[in-house]
């Protein structure tokens, strides 16, 4: 925000404007950013996610619109879905129903704030950074609750229901992943975390130390679980649920849905990158060479390229087994990592 | 006081629309919570009277009926009813005849197979498998295209001979697709069959015991999979099936008790590697001769009654035929692998959770166009 500022003063006569709008501009124009570029991110990583699902499995997916391998496609689908009727079913709850979507997109939306894109790109470096990224993103199963409630259609109910038990197990043992590296740097700010590993590759946290590179695999599987990617896409289970809590959902409400989904693996995806692969720090030691918020990016794309990997390559887990593995496998590991780190702190 | 907590029962409608129930299937579920204890099958949404139309219709004219029947094997379909019509009329075919419709069941094993693999593994989650399977049954599609013309619904197998000889260069490239397919069951099965989840999923799910198998009639891949040895084509030859070298694989509950839903599943997979043993040896037998040379000009059978059975993909597909001596069947009767399988679905299902019902659907591979007919 504070580069935001900066920027305001160039081109405003920002000194002179009321006190008030020197405050809430910034935020107005962090906000206005962050929002347009989730919304690109959301089309690039849908068009992204056919693009790659399509050559696992030797077919060429979207390819016509816009002319180079379907650039296209997505801004014709939000279009597309903005066009659509607008249907809420008879036996909803329509204020619900409505706030659903909202709800779910803000969720992850807000977590974009405090996300370190670079030195100086970072919206808000609040000091309980992480605290904040995991607090926001759990509403999202509020809205997901919401949605499978208000439907009133039972294969949404039980995707909502699912959903709930899903994200608030699988969040435990996550948070406690991300606690190795919280004790390790002895902050909860996202630039603090980043600096403590700059320095290149060996400086990250995922070689740095075998507990927290146990531990960059536990959050990452946990993350899947967060974002209802397979293998833990019961909540939507296509082949079960028909598509879960957003079964009645559709037009511009179901995008809502649909971009909350991309835009929280993206941000899955970036906690990972920040917390175990240096953020925007550089991967050689030496003079930076690539600027942060580039390289920021393209390591949290790797990552969301392996979640799509993944997608394409595994079946599903049943209920039963995906709360087995949080309480019994997951949540064992990550405890024995904190308790690790702790010692390792001591000694 | 007594309090008592068991709550309703919730009743769940899966299908006729729903992406899994292989067709317009509907199945009542009794839920409580993610278990259901009971699912009740509702069958009869593609009923289209194919027993009636065979009353009117000529013997060959029948031939069209059956292959709408179970529309991804109709190959098998054909056969089954060109074999029974035979026996009665008492026609024997020659070597090419018979070699030919060889090659052409089994390549529409192999296709049938492939479809129930594929759509098992988007039943599973993953979606990836079933383009793959569908890109090879692709391949036999175009050839079953060259030989008859059409994709689905062939016309093939007509009483006494076959619609058209098979084109040059045909055997060759039957040849050639089988070479490059077997590499790929392999790779099948390193990224569905043996994969951990898939494993976990489908080992320990719908178990059938071999004596309930053989109670309910289930028969074909259902049946083997529950460890009973059974296939018509070994233990009640036709076409000079008695001449060709193959294994009837059966289930071994590798992963869990024998007749799981996994069992059912991999014994179809091992039987397209079978299946494609059986097409390389029907190519070598493969002798000159004329397709049309024991075509009858007019089906006419003696009036009389008769039944016959074929190994389909699905199982056995029985047809009895009872004939007043006219041009028209009297009766046409079809005994329906799927329907059988069907049967025993409530028996199957009790106590599972609602992922294992979709399970069990798939892995007991039906086609409603069928169990209905």
């Amino acid at each position: 925000m504070d580069s935001i500022r900066w920027l305001l003063k160039q081109v405003l006569n920002f000194e002179k404007l009321p006190e008030l709008l020197q405050i809430f501009l910034p935020m107005l124009a962090s906000c206005v950013i962050i929002l347009a570029f989730v919304n690109v991110l959301g089309m690039f990583l849908v068009w992204l996610e056919r693009k790659v699902s399509a050559h696992m499995q030797d077919r060429l997916g979207p390819m016509y619109v816009g002319g180079w391998h379907g650039w296209a496609q997505s801004i014709a689908d939000g279009i597309k879905l903005l066009l659509k009727e607008d249907i809420v079913p008879a036996a909803a709850d329509p204020l619900l129903f409505k706030m659903a979507p909202v709800v779910v997109f803000l969720g992850a939306f807000a977590a974009f704030v405090v996300l370190p894109f670079g030195e100086y790109s970072i919206a808000a470096d609040l000091n309980i950074g992480i605290l904040y990224v995991l607090a926001v993103s759990s509403l999202s199963v509020v809205g997901i609750l919401m949605g499978g409630w208000a439907s009133n259609n039972k294969y949404a109910l039980y995707g909502g229901m699912r959903s709930a038990a899903q994200i608030v197990s699988y969040e435990i043992p996550s948070a406690m992943a991300l606690m190795t590296v919280v004790m390790l740097v002895g902050s909860l700010s996202m630039q603090e975390i980043v600096t403590a590993q700059k320095g290149g590759i060996h400086h990250w946290f995922i070689v740095r130390n075998p507990f927290t590179f146990i531990a960059f695999f536990i959050y990452f599987t946990c993350s899947l679980a967060e974002v209802n990617r397979t293998p833990f896409d019961i909540p939507e289970a296509e082949s079960e649920l028909v598509a879960g809590y957003h079964t009645e959902y559709c037009g511009m409400r179901f995008a809502f849905f649909m971009l909350a989904e991309y835009a929280s693996m993206f941000v899955v995806a970036c906690v990972a990158t920040t917390l175990f692969l240096g953020g925007w720090s550089q991967v050689l030691p030496g003079k930076p060479w690539i600027p942060g918020p580039v390289l920021f990016t393209l390591k949290a794309l790797v990552l969301v390229f392996v979640q799509m990997w993944l997608r394409w390559s595994l079946p599903r887990l049943r209920v039963d087994q995906l709360m087995h593995m949080c309480w019994k496998v997951m949540l064992p590991i990550s405890l024995v990592l904190v308790l690790g780190v702790g010692l390792m702190q001591v000694i | 006081m007594e309090v008592d907590i068991a709550g309703d029962l919730m009743t769940l409608n899966m299908g006729p629309q729903h992406p899994s129930t292989h067709g317009v299937l509907r199945l009542e579920l009794k839920t409580d919570g993610e278990v259901v204890h009971e699912a009740i099958p509702h069958i009869g949404y593609l009923h289209r009277c194919f027993e009636k139309h065979a009353e009117n219709v000529d013997y060959p004219g029948v031939i069209p009926f059956t292959d709408r029947m179970d529309y991804v094997a109709s190959m098998n379909n054909n056969l089954g009813y060109a074999l029974t019509v035979e026996k009665l009329m008492g026609i024997q075919v020659n070597n090419r005849v018979r070699c030919i419709r060889i090659i052409m069941a089994e390549l529409n094993r192999i296709a049938s197979h492939l479809l129930a693999a594929g759509t098992y593994g988007i039943d599973m989650g993953s979606y990836t498998p079933f383009l793959h399977c569908f890109r090879d049954r692709e391949k036999i599609l175009d050839l079953f295209e060259e030989t008859c013309g059409a994709r689905l619904l062939y016309n093939y197998n007509w009483v006494g001979g076959l619609m058209y000889d098979i084109p040059t260069g045909f055997e060759d490239k039957v040849v050639d697709f089988l070479d490059y397919f077997e590499p790929q069951v392999d790779n099948l099965n390193r990224l569905l069959s043996y994969n951990y989840i898939f494993i976990k999923r489908t080992a320990n799910v719908g178990i059938v015991p071999p004596d309930v198998a053989v109670s309910y009639g289930m028969t074909g891949p259902n049946l083997r999979g529950s460890g009973v040895k059974w296939d018509v084509r070994k233990d009640e030859p036709y076409l000079g099936y008695e001449e060709f070298d193959f294994d009837v694989p059966v289930g071994l509950g590798d992963h869990g008790p024998v007749g799981s839903c996994f069992d059912r599943y991999i014994v179809r997979i091992k039987e397209v590697k079978e299946s494609c043993k059986i097409v390389r040896q029907a190519v070598k037998k493969l002798t000159p001769g004329d397709v049309h040379e024991s075509l009858p000009k007019r089906v006419k059978p003696p009036a009389g009654e008769v039944y016959m059975r074929t190994e389909c993909p699905r199982g056995e597909l029985g047809y009895y035929i009872v004939s007043d001596g006219s041009l028209k069947p009297y009766r046409v009767k079809v005994k329906s692998p799927c329907f059988t399988a069907m049967s025993a679905f409530t028996e199957i299902s009790r106590g599972a959770m609602i992922s294992d019902i979709v399970a069990i659907v798939g892995s007991i591979d039906i086609v409603l166009g069928e169990i209905d007919r």
